[in-house]
Order: structure tokens, then sequence, then C-alpha cells
């Protein structure tokens, strides 16, 4: 299973139609394999993000705030969109990764940026 | 950190205050984490102060300020408020447009402790905006010098009314779109438009477009022939020129005009017709009344409604906002990269005077765009006519346009008249131009324009040079 993150700096990027960096982490088992991978985009775009996330086989997304045309044909794909979400991006893999993570949570690492 | 806290005035909480006010409102400190918001902009993003205290705030607010809040942080370096436009994405997935306005908070040592955001929706005003444009700027006729905006504010009722109009203005004003305007919002929108140059046929030719003729009626009438003014029945005719219609032609346009019939060329039978007239000149009708060469009934049935199209000269701020637009829009046609006009060219552009009006504004921005090969339009982009004085004659024969109802101001010293023939004419002028300077050398000729010798060959033969 692959999940695609939307990043800034160490956080979940606040916006997925102005993220120009992702990260893709690929789960094993009940792991999730490292290292992960980064992918810097040329220019924040959300439609070229939803390209990416179907190039690459994307099964989840996890992101901050996210336009509701994006969102649905993201869902529309079938893919699982975790949006809303605040915090380290790292907090919200291991959430994830133990099927935790829901979608407006405000992590607990957020406060202590 | 207790956001209730963070600020008080006279032991009330600030937050009851912010919560009083119609806008979202966040107060970070100087870390640019949040502190407090009030209920408006909780409401916007989707969760409470409690939840999102000590949060950095563009996670929070999932505007589109950029990386780091930038801006947020010369707030704070500089003290100075700051007002932007841009928008956030709210918890229903909606992008809204928003005023960002970013004050410093200071203590009362004038330390700056954080920031106040105020966040206005502004997508009401955008739409409204949009509506606006929609009525201030009628399709390609724009403007926002007082003299159009009269113009504006007149055409809806034009529209809305069913006697014929009369456009005044010099050539190149936008007579033509403007009747074109007037008809797409009439209610005889659904029907043609159809223009006729009533000074560019002759006489004889010209009544048998006008009203048609039966078969026989002249020689080469091999068949009826219905005429403009049937063929726009329930729509409108829009007789461009009027001041050129021949004096017997004239009278049969009065007859419809009163009547709503006529004779076709060599017809028995009277044809009925409902149509609307528009009529337009660039000549002074009254000035031909004296002369005798307009029939003064005509004059007065047509000068039912009158509209004048100001010159470019009276269209104040006008220049600018028209030379953006048409910069904006051959740029985008030619596909060209280029940045727009240096601050120089904006200057001859500006205080240039423009004797073909609007036609020939777009005329030069067009040559402008062509022949620039770097990222700014510079004077040496520029035709080089603009910067010859005009003669003595071309003086007066622009005096002669002038429109007798409104006065104008003197004439400036102005350049020669444009070329007329777009792009095409202005290429021929460029080719001779460098022909002359390389004293007939194609092969330097070529160079000098930037083209291969076979393109060069190719466009002399086009242009009948060879």
């Amino acid at each position: 299973m692959k999940i695609l993150v939307t990043i800034c700096k160490n956080h979940i990027a606040p916006r997925f139609d102005l993220t120009i960096e992702v990260l893709i982490a690929t789960r094993e088992g009940k792991k999730l394999g490292t290292p992960f991978r980064t992918i810097l985009l040329n220019r924040p775009s959300a439609e070229e993000l939803c390209s990416l996330i179907m190039k690459e086989h994307i099964d989840t997304v996890i992101c901050g705030g996210i336009e509701e045309k994006h969102l649905k044909y993201l869902s529309w794909k079938k893919i699982k969109v975790i949006h809303s979400v605040i915090g380290p991006y790292a907090e919200a893999l291991k959430e994830a990764n133990d099927n935790r993570l829901q979608s407006g949570v405000i992590l607990s690492g957020a406060v202590s940026r | 950190m207790n956001p209730h806290n963070f600020f008080t005035l006279n032991n009330i909480a600030v937050s009851e205050i912010l919560n009083g006010v119609p806008h979202g409102i966040a107060v970070v400190d100087t870390d640019l984490r949040l502190v407090e918001m009030n209920h408006s902009l909780e409401s916007h993003v989707g969760c409470t102060t409690t939840a999102a205290c000590g949060v950095f705030v563009d996670s929070i607010l999932r505007s589109s300020l950029g990386h780091n809040n930038q801006v947020f942080h010369d707030v704070l370096e500089s003290g100075v408020t700051v007002s932007f436009e841009g928008d956030i994405i709210n918890k229903h997935h909606k992008k809204i447009p928003i005023q960002f306005t970013a004050s410093p908070l200071k203590d009362h040592n004038q330390n700056t402790v954080g920031i106040h955001v105020l966040l206005e929706d502004i997508s009401y005003l955008q739409s409204v905006d949009q509506k606006q444009c929609s009525k201030g700027c009628s399709a390609e006729i724009i403007g926002h010098s007082p003299k159009m905006q009269e113009i504006f504010d007149l055409m809806p009722v034009l529209a809305q009314t069913d006697a014929s109009i009369l456009i005044t203005g010099e050539t190149g004003t936008g007579k033509d779109m403007l009747a074109e305007e007037i008809h797409k919002r009439s209610k005889r929108s659904r029907y043609p438009f159809i223009k006729i140059n009533c000074g560019a046929l002759p006489e004889s030719l010209l009544e048998s477009e006008l009203f048609g003729h039966v078969r026989g009626a002249f020689t080469g009438a091999v068949k009826d022939k219905p005429g403009m003014f049937r063929l726009a029945q329930d729509g409108t005719i829009f007789l461009t020129e009027i001041g050129d219609l021949p004096l017997p032609l004239q009278v049969k346009l009065l007859s419809v005009l009163d009547d709503k019939e006529f004779f076709p060329v060599g017809g028995s039978h009277k044809v009925k017709v409902d149509v609307r007239v528009i009529a337009a000149t660039h000549r002074s009708l009254r000035e031909l009344v004296s002369q005798g060469k307009f029939r003064e009934d005509l004059f007065y049935r047509l000068n039912v409604l009158r509209l004048y199209l100001p010159s470019l000269k009276e269209r104040d701020g006008d220049i600018r906002l028209l030379l953006d637009y048409f910069f904006r829009k051959i740029n985008e046609n030619l596909n060209k990269k280029i940045k727009g006009f240096s601050p120089k060219t904006i200057e001859i552009l500006t205080s240039y005077t423009y004797p073909g009006n609007v036609r020939e504004l777009r005329n030069i921005v067009e040559y402008g765009l062509n022949i620039c090969q770097g990222r700014q339009i510079t004077p040496e982009n520029l035709p080089k006519y603009m910067f010859t004085p005009i003669p003595a004659m071309k003086k007066k024969a622009a005096r002669e346009e002038k429109n007798f109802e409104l006065p104008r101001k003197a004439h400036l010293p102005v350049a020669d008249t444009p070329k007329q023939g777009g792009w095409t004419a202005i290429e021929k002028e460029l080719i001779l131009d460098a022909l002359k300077s390389t004293r007939g050398n194609r092969s330097e000729a070529a160079k000098l324009l930037g083209w291969g010798r076979t393109t060069l060959w190719r466009k002399i033969i086009r242009h009948g040079l060879a």
C-alpha cells in the first residue's frame, strides 16, 4: 500500500493545491518501508499533483486543506483522502499506519513545531 | 497557553469583543502561533480556538499567503499594517476569496507582541465586480473615463427603445462595435444585425443592396434580390458612413423610416419591414445639411437619439487601460513572452494624441509586439510615424472630423495618421525601409529584419514589391 503525504518542511502542507513537496511511503506488512521517497514538484498545481498520485498508484493521500473538486476526483478514483490534517508528517504517517488517522485532526506535534 | 488570558481589556476578555465582529479575526503571537480567533473564523476553518491554540496560523487558515507566512514576518519586522488579497480553503473545501489585513499588536512599551489578522470574505464583492464589468466593459468596449461611463449608462436605455440612433464620433472610436452592442442588448438580438457602409458602393448598387430589386429591373438583374432591409427583418440595420449616402437614396431612406415600407428597385408592390435603424458617421451632419449635401428632414429623423463617442484624447485615463488590454490580448494571441512596456515607452504612448483613436492604439500595440525581440517593448519598437510631426493638411482633415456637438480641446501637435490595413501594411513598410537602408541588398535586408532570405523573398512577392 502506498501513502502520499503533502509536506512543507516537517509538517503536512496546509494546502493541497499549493504543495511543492510530497513524500511517498510504502506500507510493507504492518510497517512503513524506509527510507521514504520525497518528490519536489516543478510548481504548485493541484491538477499535476492528482496526475502524480494516479501515476504512482497511491492508495492513501494525507493532506491539509483540499478543494472539493480535487477531493471528489481522488475519491472517484478510489483513493482514500485523509484531509485537513495538521501536524508533523511523521506523526501523521505513524497514526495512518495504525489506522487511527482521521480527517480534520490536529496532531499533538502541531503545537510544538 | 490560555487564549482568554492573553489579552484583556478592563477585565473583559478580548475574545468577547472579537466575537461581535462579523469578519474572521485571528490573533497570533510573535512565533506566528494562533492565540485567539473569533466565532466567524472558527466557522470558516472548522475548529475551535481551544483546539487550535498554539498551532502555527498557516496550518489553521489554509490560506494562499505562501510558505512561512512571509507577509506576517514582514509585519512583525516593519510594524506596519499590510492589506492584501488572497484566499483560504474553508471547512467545506471551498476556496473563499479573502481580503487579509494584518496589523501589529503592540504593548504599552510599543513592543510588537503579535499580529491581528482580519479576514474579510470578498466573494460577494468579486461577483458584484464581475457584474459591473459586464455592465461597464461591454464586450470589447472598455473604458473607465467619465465620458465612457456615460455611454455605458446610456446603452441599456438605448437598447430597450426602438427609436433610430445616430452615433457620431471620430474615426476609430468604435461606432460599429457600439451599434452591434446595442443590438445585442435589445429585444431584436435574436434577429439579424446587418451592417452597410453607405460610402462603399456607387448609388445604383447601393439602392439595390439596401432595398433589393425585382427580376428584370435592370441589365443583369436575373432574379429577385431581397435587399438588406428585408434581410434585417425584425432585426437592426446599421448604416455606417451615413454622411456619404447619396441624396436620392436619402429620400427613400426617409420614407422607410417614416412609413416602414418601400418599393424595391423596379418593383410595383410595396414591401413592409420592421427594422430598427442605427446610423453612424464621423462627419458633421449639421455641416453637410448647411452645405446641402444631407437632407435636413432625414437628419432630424435619424437624430432621435444621438450618441457621441469621445475620442481618445477626451477619455481621461483610458489610454493606459486600453494599452494594457490590447497588450494582454495580442501578446496571448501571438504566444509571446513579452513582459510589458518600458517606462519610457509608456510615457510616449500615454502622451501621444492618437488621431486614429482606439484603432490606431491597437495597431501600435500590435506593431510593437510583433517587432519586439526582447522582454519589454521599447521606444525603438514603436512605429516611426509616431515621431514625425503631422503635416498641416492632415491636421485640417482631422479637424473636419471634429464632432459638432461637444467642444474639444485644441489639437495638439500630432503625428501622421495611421496606416490602414493593419499588420500587412506595416510589414510592407518594414520591408521597404529595410531595402532602402540596405540599398536594395536583399541578403542584408533579410539580416536586418531577422528573417531568412527566402522568407523575405516570399514576403516581397506577396506584397508585390518584386
